[in-house]
């Protein structure tokens, strides 16, 4: 049984879990109320964990949109974009993502996944580069090990790090492939993009940019940092997904190098997965107009955004380092955690629990997003439900 | 260009920083299991070897690194021009 053997870390670490009652990983929600609101435990739960950042999941016009799509395409295409997966809504899409991000050129992938992995480990091969943030997600790290190109890591947002390693580099500086976040999904900090733009142009290395968790947050229309921050035109490559703010599943890749359209034909996670479903393409497009067309819906996840992130701090809570949709809460000891994760369960109140090492630090994190479908009492009722955990205490230690 | 000593030297040198008061890195010793380095502290580890030699050491070896020795030799293949 040697095989299995390296599996029993993780047997025994579920079932560690499972003394504190449930697992806090795979919760089922056993019935969805709204974007905000489900049945966990048989509990009405707030849901402040689901990354639905614009609330769109129940948007009547995407729903329509979708059936629509079941009735007209069926349930499935059966197939690879490359084979008889590519239908005529597919390609509407892409023409509908390249004309809102005013670029030339967009792929289409199955999941956000899938997109970064595969656009990471296709842009670079053997005898490139890629110099990737530390605090990368999954996606850009399992992308790098597919490449065969050379990794290297530079310290979380630091420019002047990143430039050092691609000096480094000397001339291979242009076989480089920079990779970081719009916003990264742990800490909901921001990049300093404006710098790293500049340092990889000085260079003349490539960047992409993945703005997974920053579309629809950011930008007068909802692009992402990079437009928030007038960038655009300086950022080769933009990954991004649907299963955030679009509030469905797949992801994508958009940039004005006509590369981009060839890439179709050489990436493995393009080419060797079925495409995505018709409703999830046709409830993909209704929303991405919406994204571009009600601004009020990032006015309304930031008022929830700065209200929670606030009433933590205020309460007394160690927060991440910027206001941001994705708000974390620093608890240095993983014991202290895991009750508290319970304790906020157990008051109606779902969040996202991570431990080291998926955190950036030693510490666990009790991680919360925000949603513009969450309203005002929703937000102060996820902050009353934290701050009872200090004043009820039940386990020594600090929240650091 | 720097020589296996001196890489040696440098990795025992920034190791010290690790260590338990009255703890020496063998050249044989662990990094994980003898040692004791936790993820984290070997991630701040390689970066500041890095910065002492101006180096970048690619991700896709570390994890062939498991001793002292094997940190130095591959240092050795990095900054002295040795083939890896």
């Amino acid at each position: 049984m040697s095989l299995l053997e390296k599996f029993a870390p993780l047997g025994k670490m579920r079932h560690e879990l499972l003394e504190y009652g449930s697992l806090p990983f795979g919760v089922v929600t056993e019935r969805v109320i709204s974007p905000t609101v489900g049945i966990v435990h048989g509990r009405e739960t707030i849901l402040a964990g689901s990354n639905n950042y614009l609330g769109l999941t129940f948007e009547p016009s995407c729903i329509e949109a979708a059936k629509a799509a079941l009735d007209a395409e069926g349930t499935g295409t059966t197939g690879s974009r490359m084979a008889n997966g590519t239908y005529s809504t597919h390609h509407a899409l892409e023409e509908e993502l390249a004309e809102f991000f005013d670029r030339r050129h967009a792929l289409v992938f199955t999941t956000g996944f899938l997109a970064t992995m595969g656009m990471v480990s296709t842009l670079a091969g053997r005898d490139d580069v890629l110099l990737i943030d530390a605090d990368s997600h999954a996606s850009i790290y399992d992308g790098c090990r597919l490449s065969g190109a050379e990794i290297i890591r530079f310290r979380h947002n630091d420019p002047a790090d990143l430039e050092k390693r691609l000096r480094r580099l000397g001339e291979r500086s242009a076989n480089t492939l920079v990779v970081a976040e719009g916003l990264y999904s742990m800490l909901g900090d921001q990049p300093p993009l404006e710098e790293i733009v500049d340092v990889k142009d000085r260079y003349g290395a490539c960047l992409l940019l993945d703005e997974a968790h920053s579309m629809g947050v950011f930008g007068a229309h909802g692009r992402g940092l990079a437009e928030a921050l007038d960038l655009e035109d300086r950022v080769e490559f933009v990954v991004g997904t649907f299963s955030k703010s679009l509030g469905s599943v797949g992801g994508f890749c958009v940039s004005s190098l006509p590369e981009l359209d060839l890439i179709r034909m050489a990436a493995r996670s393009y080419i060797f997965t079925a495409s995505p479903a018709p409703s999830v393409v046709a409830s993909t497009r209704e929303a991405l107009k919406l994204i571009a067309t009600r601004p009020e819906l990032r006015e309304r996840l930031w008022r929830n955004a700065n209200q929670l992130y606030g009433g933590l701090q205020e309460s007394g809570f160690r927060v991440g380092p910027q206001p941001s949709p994705v708000v974390a809460v620093f608890v240095d000891q993983t014991e202290l955690a895991i009750d508290w994760w319970h304790r906020l369960l157990d008051n109606g109140v779902y969040v996202n629990l991570v431990i080291p090492p998926a955190t950036p630090s030693t510490s666990c994190l009790l991680r919360c997003s925000m949603s513009a479908a969450h309203t005002t009492e929703q937000v102060e009722r996820i902050v009353s439900s934290f701050a009872n955990l200090r004043s009820e205490n039940r386990l020594a230690g600090s929240a650091g | 260009m720097a020589t296996y000593a001196e890489c040696l030297s440098i990795v025992r040198e920034v190791l010290g920083e690790y260590l338990e008061p009255g703890q020496t890195a063998g050249e044989n010793d662990a990094l994980v299991a003898d040692l004791g380095l936790s993820s984290l502290q070997m991630l701040e580890l390689v970066v500041e070897i890095e910065d002492q030699l101006d180096i970048s050491l690619p991700l896709n070896q570390l994890p062939d690194v498991r001793t002292v020795h094997e940190f130095a030799q591959m240092l050795e293949s990095v900054a002295g021009g040795a083939q890896p």
